[in-house]
């Protein structure tokens, strides 16, 4: 049913976002590695008056196995206030989440309820024949309905690319894309909506990751690295721009949320020849779109010993940035090394003039940094996923980056964890550490924060 | 009364951010202009203006086949289905793109204008046209409904042009986009039972 009024969640500009209130609740995918049991929606509760902050609060199983939640997104978000098709009188309500590995999309309702409830489940097979993909990975609201990028084909291995979902009924209506160019690889995607600019990224396809990372793939330089530029409007491939193949895996993109900007973040897992991590900025020069790496994270010297066979030739940790997150004003940019376990905060006011504004260690391949609200313990598993509220002042993290490498990476168990940092003084928040037990055997992925976050929604309007 | 009832109908098109107004504020802000957005104004009329003109058309031409009354049954019955339509359906307006020339703006707001049913609403005044009434029976070539209805159409649309451009100007230059949050009232539920409205009326006075 509409509203009378605008969902209250929906803000015109990131200026607006950034005066939200504190979110109450984070809802955490955690996934079965073994696929004996069901993957689970968990909720937490982040408001610190009450008496179960910092604890999972709601929980809901999926009805099968082996799905390997990953990233999840809103029915609705802020862009349904943009001018061209308003529809703000709907609800920020359902959450898409597909599963990385069978394929499905759940739907899950929110409303009034601490522990979501499932409203529509959309086979592999709807997503395969209608939209010709597999895989379905990132999830976001637009113009044309819900967008959900996939790694792979329907039976085969590519190419990957985008599916649109109707806003209402969650159908697959099918491929994005009327003309995708070179384009073969996918990952994640994001726009610069005023701009009618899509982009995407690129990781490999499902052969590549499914069990692991490939050593000889990524020697070969075969995972992806290039960003593809599209006319989101008529969906076509404009242009593609090539980071270098030593730059493998050319995951998250942040686009910066002002409307008028045009220009945006993009993160490197690993360049081969050093096993260093990267920043990108992609920008507009003239009528073509560019790309500067901003920022080098070096690898970290390790003794063989204490590397997993699949580092130990290399004799040395790398940072793995594995997740970037731009705060909604577009000042700073939150990074993951989640193979040398830190955090990092940049001040990006000039995008091209990053500066390291903070750090925190936490777990790491060989640091195992401890968090503070367990100072005895050795630390399994790296931030990973981000998310950063809307006012910036909170950023909450999650341990796991996908089954089969945590077992690579950390083969003695990734463990599970949640943290959360206080941005004012960048410091870890002591009452704030779910782990353990507390995810029953599950290994939590991604966060979206109730009512919205830093990387849910689009503006229209500066 | 009539008069009154098209300016109503005009000012209560214009209040409307998905007709138009809203479109232009977010042009002048996107380009830091304030031409940007007056100059955006007057072609979202215009494919306004279209969108009706388009139902005069179509009412004057029936009306020189048809009798009064059978054609303002007809229209009664078109407005209650297409508000119930509009009131029940979840689907909304789609339309990707938010860097069009002023051609396309004018398309986009002939597609927003027709897609809700702006014309429509201006039925019950058409079918009463005076020309349209009085030769019910008699054969006539509908010039007097054509041009009473162009008259309408005209008349409307100045009045949605002036009341967008009012409130498209003080949204920009003082109240700001945030009181979207607050103020946008949900106005397509109101659009729809004033179409439903609008039929039940031109259906109460076909006799």
């Amino acid at each position: 049913m509409t509203l009378w009024k605008p969902d209250p969640t929906f803000y015109p500009s990131p200026r607006d976002a950034a005066a939200a209130p504190a979110e109450k609740l984070a809802y955490v995918a955690a996934f079965d590695r073994s696929a004996s049991r069901p993957d689970a929606m968990t909720v937490l509760d982040t408001d610190p008056e009450s008496d179960s902050y910092g604890a999972i609060v709601g929980w809901t199983d999926l009805p099968y196995t082996g799905d390997e939640l990953h990233h999840f997104g809103w029915n609705a978000c802020s862009s349904a206030l943009c001018p061209s098709a308003p529809h703000p009188h709907v609800e920020r309500r359902y959450l898409i989440v597909p599963g990385l590995r069978s394929s499905r999309i759940y739907v899950y309702d929110t409303k009034d309820l601490v522990s979501p409830e499932l409203v529509k489940v959309i086979e592999a097979e709807d997503l395969g024949k209608r939209a010709g993909y597999s895989r379905p990975h990132t999830v976001h609201c637009g113009p044309e309905g819900l967008y959900v990028s996939a790694l792979g084909g329907y039976g085969e291995e590519g190419p990957g690319g985008i599916a649109v979902l109707d806003h209402t009924s969650f159908e697959v209506l099918g491929r994005w894309e009327s003309d995708r160019g070179p384009q073969y690889l996918a990952y994640d995607f994001w726009w610069h909506i005023n701009h009618d600019v899509m982009v995407t990224s690129e990781w490999g396809t499902p052969s590549m990751i499914e069990d692991g990372l490939v050593g000889e793939s990524l020697l070969g330089r075969q995972y992806g690295h290039r960003l593809h530029f599209w006319d989101l409007r008529r969906r076509r491939h404009v242009q593609e721009v090539d980071l270098g193949d030593q730059y493998q895996m050319v995951l998250e993109l942040r686009p910066a949320h002002d409307p008028r900007k045009k220009y945006g973040f993009a993160g490197v897992v690993t360049n081969v020849e050093d096993l260093s991590a990267s920043i990108w900025v992609w920008y507009e020069e003239g009528s073509r779109w560019a790309v500067r790496k901003v920022v080098d994270i070096p690898a970290e010297p390790a003794a063989a010993d204490d590397l997993p066979d699949v580092l130990k030739p290399f004799g040395a940790v790398p940072p793995l940035v594995t997740d970037i997150d731009l705060s909604v004003d577009d000042k700073y940019l939150y990074v993951s090394c989640w193979g040398t376990g830190e955090l990092k905060q940049y001040d990006v006011s000039d995008p091209f003039k990053p500066v390291e504004t903070g750090s925190i260690h936490l777990g790491g391949i060989v640091r195992r940094a401890p968090h503070p609200a367990a100072p005895s313990g050795r630390l399994s598993g790296g931030p990973q996923m981000i998310e950063v509220s809307r006012d910036g002042r909170r950023v909450y993290m999650t341990n796991s980056l996908y089954g089969s490498w945590d077992d690579q990476f950390y083969p003695d168990g990734v463990g599970a964890w949640m943290a959360k940092v206080d941005t004012a003084g960048f410091t870890l928040d002591e009452r704030f550490f779910p782990h353990g037990d507390d995810f029953r055997g599950l290994r939590p992925h991604q966060t979206r924060l109730q009512g919205g976050d830093a990387s849910s929604d689009s503006y229209c309007y500066p | 009364m009539t008069l009154a009832a098209v300016i109503l109908l005009g000012a209560f098109h214009g209040i409307n951010p998905s007709m138009g107004w809203l479109f232009a504020v977010a042009r002048g802000l996107q380009e830091r202009s304030r031409d940007m957005l007056l100059q955006s104004l007057p072609v979202i009329a215009l494919g306004h203006l279209a969108s009706v003109a388009l139902v005069v058309l179509i009412v004057s031409a029936t009306d020189s086949l048809v009798t009064g009354s059978v054609l303002s049954i007809a229209s009664g019955v078109l407005l209650v289905g297409f508000g119930l339509w509009h009131l029940l359906s979840k689907r909304h307006f789609r339309w990707v793109g938010m860097r069009v020339s002023l051609p396309q703006l004018a398309a986009w707001s002939f597609l927003m204008s027709s897609v809700h049913g702006a014309g429509l609403m201006l039925l019950p005044v058409l079918t009463r046209l005076p020309a349209g009434t009085t030769a019910a029976g008699a054969h006539h070539h509908g010039g007097g409904a054509l041009s009473g209805g162009m008259v309408v159409a005209g008349i409307h649309t100045l009045a949605m042009f002036v009341t967008a451009t009012v409130i498209a100007l003080v949204v920009y230059e003082f109240a700001g986009l945030t009181i979207l949050r607050k103020a946008w009232f949900n106005l397509d539920r109101m659009w729809a039972f004033a179409l439903v409205g609008a039929g039940a009326i031109t259906l109460a006075t076909a006799w």
